[in-house]
């Protein structure tokens, strides 16, 4: 007989071991902090591969150097560094230990909020905000500060000067995984800001122009050491750092790669921008006597020198400020509601008729009413007494209820000119058009989409056409199949602008498509941030983006092709012109020399078109739709290149066909 | 007659006075080109249009004319600037051959004109056919022929018979021609073959030279007393020469022996009334009264020939009758509708050569004299 109020005694498994109860499972449970879950879950955050580790330290550094700045109203100048301290590994490594600095010279931090900012997971300034920023989650530089700690146990080491007069601060911190905060180590004043130690690395940094002091008074610089794979390459730093450099012409780049490379990489980036250390050598390229060229000079490209990658600055205008704004009543989640209620009965405890006009945008005092009415409470009710299903119910009455759409006076687009700059600095074309879309809405959230492209010049004409994707300034590298933009490019059709394009692929020519995805909320497929997810409002968008590119593409493309055919027309008279002269001479004496020229200078006159081609002026003939596209701001083209990428195509294919009929389209265009 | 000491070449005043004629008009289309490109003006050469829509059925004559359209030939025209240029090439060579009293073939105008176009790699003909048209647009627009623009073609064709001949000074005797005959040379000017003794009465010529050889072998021509010639196939401008002359100067009938077959029609309509490339050549060439002996449709009947010879008519053929049925020189010959329509309901054709079938001097022996002594033919 069992006495019941006997303790449950363990049973037996037939092997032995004690079976576990739910009590004594419950006494091996307790709480698991944000920073250990991340620890064992790297992935989630882009640290998957050393390769990827070291990527996304540099990533998060950069944005939030580039963020700093733009708030503080300067123009960036950014110096990344990337030190291998292993050099000496065997060729078989798969990673090595690297030190990451990225030195920025925005306003810096304040001593109180250092740990704060890079030692706190989930903490940060932009989370709270619907405000259109490169870092939508505050999870970036701190988890690269864990990582690093992870893989090397050293600590991040920080140099912040937030006031030009004063000392700058050394700080050194590591993350404590339990207690999700910072630990300091070192905490004491400096005046070595920005860090002189990297000016002695090599040719290039000791080179005055770099890390100049002048050039940083404020800012702030980090070093992380990890364990990481540099490589070059797509998916790489240095492609990283391009993109950035044309999203952001306000900004001046330095970059400082490790001298060793990895040794199984070969897959170099398709050659977008020149390494040519003597830039004499390259002609000037000469862009259109256009009064607004003032802003965009092509002669800025990026220059390797010395072991220093200098991404120059393409413009002196900063982006315009991003105002903040509040959620749309059509933008948010039930469970944002709940939560919104339940801080406004924190913090300010009023009525419900008052919290929908604070909190949310495009309320006004009349739909404020509405909504009361359509709950069944009035607008003396205090937030405190709605109920959650009245809450529920009053969700579904935003989803039914037309309201206007919300401002977009909160997002910075990048701008044509701006865009143009970038490509321009970053991509040697012929041809450059940029279009900057109206702003639009999703699902509550306003977004506004900008698209570029870039022809001819130097790319690779038999390859598919390369598409930049951005969102919200910050290049996205990964999972380019998956994300909305490479979509939109493959539905456009670009056979329309003289483009080949295999069903369903990317066309095919030497074109360089860039997208870029303003928001105050980009949406992606995953928490890694590198695919934007698909929403109808924005793919519409972007092809209608890509279509006025490509229109101006097109018209540029159908002009030169022509201008080429009347450029080989010239070419055939002028071939016989010698022969007909020689042999009317033979027959009835008359000067060889005065018969060729009279019959040239009615070559030229009939083939005035090609003949203005070869002007030295390099100025384009006055045709209307090319007029047109010369006073378009959104374009921009380099005859000089043309010519450069125009002999290549000519080629054999130029004779012409004795006896056989030429299409009367041809015929008909000059004759 | 003047001789030329390096050729030997016989030319006659008359010759002389032809050359200086073609020389001026040579001078006068380059003059032409000079003075346009000196006022600026469109610098073009008219060329007469040697195409159907051009020529011109003269009924009363019973031979073909060319009309009088041209078509221009510019300059500055993507198209047509090298055949100018070309046209430009030749008149040249030809002025050089006439200061020096020699001709050339076409083939050797060809080579005498090409060369790469200076600054380039591009050659001035790319092959003899693109010479040969633009020579034959120079004696259509220069109005002067071939030989007297000092050039002359390939021979072909074999003549043999009760005729003697003087060849450029050489006395020929064509009875005493032996297995081979004689060669028709490319120019038969009475300045270059002249008719010494003609005692042959009618002219028999022949589609192919194996027909002419079996015609040679069983001596037909002294049996029956006439010239025999071959044309190998659509006769060249030399034979048909030749045949006119005979014709013309010596009132010989014609009388042609080809295949049943649109080829055969084509190539007696050819030496009849002229051919629409050469219509401007009709008035020397043609032979209105030229007639056609066989072979004909109803001969597979009347000869009781065998299945074995019936080749039969594909859709290319049966499409070139219709053709030459709709010709404007056939189409109100009731006896020639008939004659095609019978061929078309046979649904085959046949050629001279199926007359072996029945022995293999049947041709000359028994076909040809039948039907020349019954005057069977059609005209």
């Amino acid at each position: 007989m069992t006495r019941i109020d006997s303790p449950p005694r363990k049973q037996s498994h037939s092997n032995g071991r004690a079976r576990e109860t739910a009590e004594s499972l419950a006494g091996k449970q307790k709480d698991i902090s944000v920073s250990e879950f991340f620890a064992k879950n790297r992935h989630l955050l882009g640290f998957d591969n050393p390769r990827k580790a070291l990527l996304t330290t540099v990533k998060e550094a950069v944005d939030n150097s580039l963020d700093a700045c733009e708030e503080a109203g300067v123009l960036a100048n950014l110096a990344v560094v990337i030190e291998d301290l292993q050099p000496d590994r065997p060729a078989t490594a798969k990673s090595s230990r690297y030190r990451i600095t990225v030195i920025d010279n925005g306003p810096g931090i304040v001593r109180k909020q250092v740990e704060n900012v890079f030692g706190r997971l989930l903490f940060g300034s932009k989370f709270h905000r619907l405000k259109m920023s490169r870092g939508q989650q505050g999870i970036g530089i701190s988890a690269a500060g864990m990582y690093g700690l992870i893989t090397t146990g050293k600590p991040m080491v920080i140099h912040t000067r937030p006031s030009a007069k004063k000392d700058a601060h050394h700080i050194e911190l590591a993350m404590n995984t339990k207690t999700n905060r910072a630990e300091v180590t070192v905490d004491r004043e400096t005046d070595d800001f920005p860090p002189q130690r990297f000016k002695t690395l090599n040719a290039g940094t000791r080179d005055p122009g770099f890390l100049n002091s002048e050039d940083f008074l404020t800012g702030t610089s980090v070093s992380i050491e990890l364990e990481g794979l540099y490589r070059k390459g797509r998916g790489s730093v240095d492609e990283f750092l391009e993109l950035t450099a044309i999203a952001n012409p306000h900004a001046r780049i330095m970059f400082v790669p490790p001298t060793r490379v990895s040794a199984d990489e070969q897959d170099d980036l398709p050659q977008v921008h020149a390494k040519s250390p003597t830039p004499a050598a390259a002609p000037e390229p000469t862009v259109d006597a256009v009064s607004d060229a003032a802003d965009i000079d092509p002669t800025i490209t990026t220059v390797e020198k010395d072991g220093v990658i200098l991404f120059p600055r393409g413009t002196d205008q900063l982006p315009p400020e991003t105002r903040e704004i509040q959620p749309h009543p059509k933008g948010i989640e039930l469970g944002t509601l709940l939560q919104m209620k339940k801080d406004y009965e924190a913090s300010d405890g009023g009525t419900l008729y008052q919290f929908l006009q604070d909190r949310f945008c495009r309320v006004s005092a009349q739909t404020a009413s509405k909504f009361c009415d359509a709950i069944g409470v009035t607008s003396r009710t205090r937030i405190v007494s709605v109920e959650p299903p009245q809450i529920e119910k009053l969700y579904q009455v935003f989803q039914e209820t037309r309201l206007a759409p919300p401002p977009t006076d909160c997002l910075a687009p990048i701008g044509v000119r701006q865009l143009l700059a970038g490509m321009l600095k970053g991509v040697k074309a012929e041809f450059y058009a940029a279009s900057s879309r109206e702003p639009d809405v999703y699902r509550g959230r306003p977004f506004q989409i900008e698209a570029a492209i870039a022809f001819g010049g130097e790319l690779p004409a038999d390859d598919s056409a390369r598409v930049i994707r951005f969102a919200n300034r910050v290049p996205l590298l990964f999972q380019q199949s998956a994300c909305s933009s490479l979509k939109a490019v493959i539905e456009t059709g670009w056979k329309n602008y003289a483009l080949s394009q295999p069903r369903g692929s990317l066309p095919v020519g030497p074109l360089v498509v860039m997208i870029h995805m303003a928001s105050v909320w980009v949406p992606f497929t995953s928490e890694s941030k590198e695919a934007i997810a698909d929403y109808d409002e924005i793919r519409k968008e972007m092809k209608l983006a890509l279509m006025e590119c490509g229109r101006k593409l097109g018209t540029y493309l159908r002009k030169r092709q022509k201008m080429q055919r009347e450029a080989a027309r010239r070419d055939v008279f002028e071939r016989y012109i010698g022969e007909i002269s020689k042999a009317i001479n033979a027959i009835n004496g008359t000067d060889a020399k005065k018969l060729y020229d009279a019959l040239h200078k009615q070559a030229k006159r009939r083939t005035a078109i090609a003949d203005a081609q070869l002007d030295e002026e390099g100025k384009m003939v006055k045709a209307d739709d090319v007029e047109a596209l010369k006073q378009d701001e959104g374009v921009v083209m380099i005859e000089s290149r043309a010519a450069q990428a125009g002999e290549q195509v000519q080629g054999p294919s130029q004779e012409t066909p004795t006896g056989k009929k030429i299409k009367s389209s041809e015929q008909g265009d000059l004759f | 007659m003047a001789k030329n000491k390096a050729t030997g070449r016989k030319t006659s005043n008359s010759a002389k006075q032809r050359d200086k004629a073609t020389l001026a008009k040579i001078v006068e289309l380059a003059d032409d080109v000079s003075s346009s490109a000196f006022k600026g003006r469109d610098i073009a050469l008219d060329i007469p249009t040697r195409s159907r829509s051009n020529t011109v059925w003269n009924k009363k004559r019973g031979i073909l004319q060319m009309g009088s359209a041209k078509s221009s030939r510019e300059l500055f025209n993507l198209s047509q600037a090298k055949q100018f240029m070309q046209t430009c090439l030749h008149g040249n060579s030809i002025k050089q051959l006439i200061d020096a009293d020699k001709t050339l073939s076409l083939r050797a105008m060809f080579y005498k004109g090409l060369h790469t176009v200076a600054g380039t790699s591009e050659k001035t003909f790319a092959d003899q056919d693109e010479s040969d048209v633009i020579l034959e647009d120079m004696e259509v627009s220069l109005g002067a022929l071939r030989e007297e623009l000092h050039v002359f073609a390939k021979k072909a064709g074999t003549m043999v018979g009760n005729i003697t001949i003087v060849d450029n000074g050489d006395e020929i005797d064509c009875r005493r021609m032996g297995s081979g005959g004689y060669a028709v040379p490319s120019i038969v000017e009475s300045d270059v073959i002249e008719f010494k003794k003609v005692d042959a009465d009618f002219v028999l010529h022949v589609e192919k030279g194996t027909v002419w050889s079996r015609f040679n072998e069983d001596r037909f021509w002294e049996t029956h007393n006439c010239i025999l010639t071959e044309g190998a196939g659509q006769p060249p401008r030399g034979v048909r020469r030749l045949l006119k002359r005979l014709n013309q100067e010596h009132n010989l009938p014609i009388i042609c022996l080809l295949d049943c077959d649109p080829w055969g029609h084509y190539i007696y309509s050819v030496i009849k009334q002229g051919s629409i490339s050469l219509a401007f050549e009709s008035e020397r060439l043609a032979i209105p009264e030229a007639k056609f002996l066989g072979i004909r449709a109803k001969d597979y009947a009347e000869c009781d020939l065998t299945d074995d010879v019936q080749i039969e008519l594909n859709d290319n053929d049966k499409k070139r009758a219709n053709e030459i049925l709709n010709y404007p020189w056939f189409k109100d010959h009731s006896r020639w509708q008939k004659e095609i329509a019978k061929m078309l309901s046979n649904g085959f054709k046949m050629e001279v050569e199926s007359l072996i079938t029945k022995d293999i001097s049947y041709v000359t022996e028994e076909y040809v004299p039948e039907r020349l002594k019954k005057r069977d033919w059609l005209d």
